[in-house]
């Protein structure tokens, strides 16, 4: 219970920053102002200002709404490409199965950085490019998951009594397994969002992710890089902002894990 | 007949086994936990799982169901054929309200009930929009029945429904399915209970290492046992003792 309070907090200020960007920033997040360059935090730019005059918390705001961009559409390419193929898997004759999830380990053993820069060579490096990777590189932790939780369903008396009851395959993977691997697919959800949030900004760090003048997390942290020594307040803003993210979205995973696993709900 | 096999074998679990049950009769089906009770009625339902095919003939108002496809079988399953099994807690999905799931045969089956009334029927009225798990064993084991009779199905197969049930639930279940049946509706009633089988059941089939080795009716094979397993099934039990 702990856990999915303090989550929720962390992850609401995050997309609380991201919404609040669209109508409101402190300042342009993007304009360069010579005059105002490193500056220390203070009254009126919070968290001070980069090398080129940017205020910092403005670019932290507009940066969390890449992250969660990032997040959301990686997730959401792995979650429905990997989601059917899992239940597919699960539900199908054996060798099938075995295949969909050979298939898949060859995917999981490629790394996802790996995968990103290659996709960054071919197609240009930007954000999208940089969130389908990320996405196709979770997918088979999304089909491992369904796939265990769907044999799992499929070994119960309900589907049992469901294939007694004339269901085809399709509505009992819709409306029997589905259902019922929702708690499983959600915990794993949470917690790929946190690893594509590093992912991207390690990719952004690396320049094959959001590119300039578009605010992001990890490039703030590669800009801060050279300045490290004098400016140590540059690379922390961001830093703790993606450490805040990543926390925030782990424990809404381990918070909703033990609320929808009735086994540990039972415990708790 | 309703329901007739022959020469049914499942790998080595079940072997030749052979038998009919006619419109309306009410057979039970006796042997202990691994006798193949449960597998040959779960290839009656083509329910059996990939590794385990079944050969020779099962066929239901003449049409054969072994080698049938999965398309035509699903669409007698639920309707002509219904099964109801052991465990209540775990034959319902306990993500969908109690009403969806006992009008889902009909809907599939293109036929329209209302929940209430089948839920009614079986004496749970008002309880179409609780979950599962608000409900107890006895109550979930008597919306499985509603799900299962929805369709005046032509063969219902009870797979021990009442095993994991207390005493006093165990006689109301019974009773339930005795008067909910459609008369003209075949009964196969697997159990280990004698009990049971003498109550509900008016022939009875005993089951041994896959293998019938005593039929006939339940008066006769309860009285007059002739193989020596029955007897000590018999013995076993405490029928004697209520009789």
């Amino acid at each position: 219970m702990r856990n999915l309070l303090i989550g929720g907090v962390l992850v609401g200020l995050v997309v609380l920053a991201a919404l609040l960007s669209f109508l409101w920033t402190p300042f342009d997040p993007v304009k360069v102002d010579a005059t105002h360059r490193l500056l220390g935090c203070g009254a009126s730019h919070w968290f001070g200002t980069d090398k080129f005059g940017r205020d910092l918390l403005s670019q932290l705001m507009v940066g969390a709404r890449t992250t969660l961009y990032v997040g959301v559409v990686a997730v959401g390419i792995a979650a429905v490409i990997g989601t059917p193929l899992g239940v597919l898997a699960g539900m199908s004759p054996r060798w099938l199965g075995e295949f969909v999830m050979r298939a898949n380990d060859l995917v999981l053993a490629f790394p996802a950085l790996l995968l990103a820069i290659m996709f960054g060579a071919v197609f240009g490096a930007d954000t999208l490019t940089a969130m389908v990777a990320i996405g196709i590189a979770t997918i088979p932790s999304f089909a491992r998951i369904a796939r265990s939780g769907t044999l799992q369903v499929m070994s119960t008396e309900f589907v049992l009594a469901a294939r007694a009851g004339g269901r085809s395959r399709l509505t009992i993977a819709l409306r029997h397994v589905l259902p019922n691997i929702s708690g499983l697919l959600i915990v794993q959800a949470s917690v790929s969002f946190a690893i594509a949030v590093l992912a991207e900004a390690a990719l952004s760090f690396l320049g094959f992710g959001t590119r300039p003048p578009t605010p992001s997390w990890g490039r703030m942290l590669q800009e801060s890089q050279e300045l490290l020594t004098v400016q140590p307040r540059l690379a922390l803003v961001p830093g703790i902002a993606i450490a805040v993210a990543v926390l925030g979205f782990n424990l809404l995973g381990d918070g909703l894990r033990d609320r929808l696993d009735p086994r540990l709900a039972a415990r708790v | 007949m309703t329901l007739s096999v022959a020469g049914l074998r499942v790998g080595s679990l079940v072997r030749d086994v052979s038998f009919e049950i006619g419109a309306g009769e009410r057979v039970g089906l006796i042997g202990e936990s691994g006798s193949g009770k449960s597998l040959t009625a779960l290839s009656i339902m083509g329910l059996l799982p990939e590794e385990l095919p079944a050969s020779g003939s099962v066929s239901l108002h003449g049409r054969e169901l072994l080698g049938m496809s999965e398309k035509d079988l699903s669409r007698l399953r639920g309707d002509e054929l219904a099964m109801v099994f052991q465990e209540p807690m775990t034959a319902l999905n306990p993500a969908m309200r109690v009403g969806r799931q006992v009008t889902e045969p009909g809907r599939i089956h293109g036929r329209r009930h209302r929940a209430e009334d089948l839920l009614s029927a079986v004496g749970l009225p008002g309880t179409a929009r609780a979950y599962p798990h608000q409900l107890s064993g006895g109550q979930r084991q008597r919306v499985v029945l509603a799900m299962a009779l929805a369709n005046e199905p032509s063969l219902l197969i009870c797979d021990e429904p009442t095993t994991a049930l207390d005493v006093t639930v165990q006689a109301q279940i019974l009773s339930l399915i005795k008067t909910s049946l459609p008369a003209d509706s075949a009964l196969l009633f697997i159990t280990h209970d004698l009990a049971v089988v003498a109550s509900v059941c008016e022939r009875v089939l005993v089951m041994l290492d896959g293998e019938i080795v005593e039929a006939g009716s339940t008066r006769e094979v309860l009285t007059q046992p002739k193989h020596e397993y029955t007897r000590k099934l018999l013995d076993a039990s405490d029928l004697e003792a209520r009789r």
